[in-house]
């Protein structure tokens, strides 16, 4: 598999100065791995800091800026940050308001930014923890580690983001995380699997007129495989999916995402995104806000997820209000 | 164990963590995210590295850095999950050479960190699936009389027999979980990890 790369062990790095590079109001430190809004914070603001494993941007970099994240910590790909590095970011940006930490549920980051919350409160850091689990492709139950985070991590970010610009109190912007966290749920369907640096082949096999339904962003491979269908019918198959879980049941008015998996051109993301409008208003759903592009990404997985959230009008408020990061900037 | 030997055994972990990366990599691929490789040969390098200006006063002194220094490098499940055994074990050990006994107690109280950790059950497909056994049989020969070096080369065969069982479980913890029945038919990546672990304890002690 060819990739742009000088050697695999350097990839980060050598991204992560790219970043810096291109995004002078981010303040990247390649050494630490910790990338935060430039300049000095605001007295008194609730600072964001979310992270994971590489290989999802912009995920999670992307979103570091006014309106969103304060700091992203981007662990090796795949693999989530370590404690240290989550415990200098929130270091770094917490302005006496406390740090929401937003982790993805993936027993590595929620074991990292665990012990990471317990150093921070050791040096009088209030955290709390947001954790996102929006992928209905896994059976939330004993069996498994529970739902992914997945989609809905960009909703969570944005949404809460915004709260805290407004100056809401810490328990105020992680309870409006969890709530649009509980309100999201996303499915994805891969057409290719991914390839890591390290690997240098992809994770799994895919016949050519195959699909694997229920994918992840870490190039596992899904809960099933099928032929693959038409746009239509996978649509049919994830919305049926995620309106099949009870808290969208009486949707009304939705936030959706058709995000590419980092594979996939944007023409057919619309594809499915026009699939995904004309089903939802079939079941009486209306979409109020949008996105449709590249945004959790699986590296060069082809494929794409569909994330639903529940929106009421706090949420869409929130969502409109201005926002300017590499990834996302509008308004303001 | 003194000062010396737990240095081998490091050592020896390290190198077998640089001659089965691939294969490492390979099992994860097939169940996980391919990371397990990479990620076990990066925290034992860099343990490798932070052990030589380092100079402890006890084998527990040692073993609890090689833990803080596996949390701090490695990042994933892996990262604090063998950082927190080693920790676990270190701290449990007396500040004297602890004599195979001690080892046993440590190693366990290893074990019960990671369990509770990782919430993790015998069967879950996970590496306690070779860290239990492997405890187990250097138990019945730290009993039987054996010395540490047979206890580690029973520990080491044991924890390749456990790896080589957890091919038919279906994964109920970690990444693999989310694969469901499909998880079934591939070794854990995590479990073939520990068993190096065992090996190198063992390849450490026979010298």
């Amino acid at each position: 598999m060819k990739k742009f790369l000088n050697t695999p062990e350097s990839v980060l790095a050598d991204a992560l100065a790219g970043l810096a590079a291109a995004h002078p109001r981010l303040d990247v430190d390649v050494e630490a791995r910790v990338v935060r809004r430039a300049g000095a914070g605001r007295a008194g603001k609730v600072a964001l800091v979310s992270g994971g494993g590489s290989g999802h941007e912009p995920l999670h970099g992307g979103f570091v800026g006014t309106g969103m994240l304060d700091a992203a910590c981007p662990g090796e790909i795949f693999t989530s940050p370590v404690p240290d590095q989550v415990l200098a970011a929130a270091t770094a940006v917490d302005q006496g308001a406390g740090v929401v930490l937003i982790v993805k549920n993936y027993t590595g980051d929620v074991l990292n930014f665990r012990m990471a919350a317990e150093l921070a409160a050791d040096e009088g850091i209030e955290v709390r923890t947001v954790l996102v689990d929006d992928d209905v492709a896994v059976t939330d139950s004993t069996w498994t580690a529970g739902r992914r985070g997945t989609g809905a991590t960009v909703f969570v970010e944005k949404i809460a983001g915004a709260l805290a610009e407004r100056g809401a109190g810490l328990d105020e912007v992680a309870a409006v995380g969890r709530r649009v966290n509980e309100l999201s749920r996303s499915f994805a369907v891969a057409l290719t699997a991914c390839t890591t640096p390290a690997a240098g082949k992809p994770g799994f096999d895919l016949p050519e007129d195959e699909m694997e339904v229920g994918v992840g962003i870490h190039g596992e491979p899904g809960r099933r495989r099928e032929k693959l269908g038409t746009a239509r019918e996978i649509v049919a198959e994830a919305l049926a999916a995620v309106l099949a879980e009870p808290v969208l049941t009486g949707t009304d008015q939705a936030l959706v995402m058709v995000n590419g998996l980092g594979g996939t051109p944007l023409i057919e993301l619309y594809v499915l995104f026009n699939e995904v409008s004309t089903q939802l208003a079939a079941q009486g759903v209306t979409i109020a806000r949008s996105l449709v592009g590249n945004y959790v990404t699986s590296l060069d997985m082809a494929g794409a997820s569909i994330t639903v959230c529940r929106a009421d009008e706090q949420l869409l408020a929130l969502w409109d209000a201005p926002v300017d990061t590499p990834a996302l900037r509008w308004g303001g | 164990m003194d000062i010396a030997l737990a240095r081998h055994w490091v050592q020896a972990i390290a190198v077998a963590m640089d001659e089965h990366q691939d294969r490492l990599t390979q099992l994860d691929s097939a169940i996980g995210d391919a990371d397990h490789g990479a990620n076990m040969h990066r925290g034992f390098n860099a343990v490798l590295a932070t052990q030589v200006s380092y100079r402890p006063d006890s084998v527990s002194q040692l073993l609890v850095k090689v833990g803080t220094t596996l949390i701090s490098s490695v990042g994933g499940a892996s990262g604090p999950l063998y950082g927190t055994a080693f920790r676990a074990a270190g701290k449990a050990l007396p500040g004297t050479d602890p004599d195979p006994a001690e080892l046993l107690a440590a190693l366990r109280a290893g074990l019960d960190a990671v369990r509770e950790l990782g919430a993790a059950a015998p069967g879950d497909k996970t590496m306690v699936d070779a860290f239990l056994p492997a405890l187990d049989a250097f138990e019945e020969e730290v009993r039987a009389g054996g010395d540490l070096a047979a206890a580690a080369a029973r520990a080491a065969r044991a924890a390749e027999d456990g790896a080589r069982a957890t091919v038919p479980l279906q994964a109920r913890k970690g990444r693999a979980s989310y694969l469901g029945p499909r998880s079934i038919g591939h070794q854990d990546p995590g479990a073939t990890s520990t068993a190096l672990v065992f090996g190198a304890l063992a390849t450490a002690a026979a010298r």
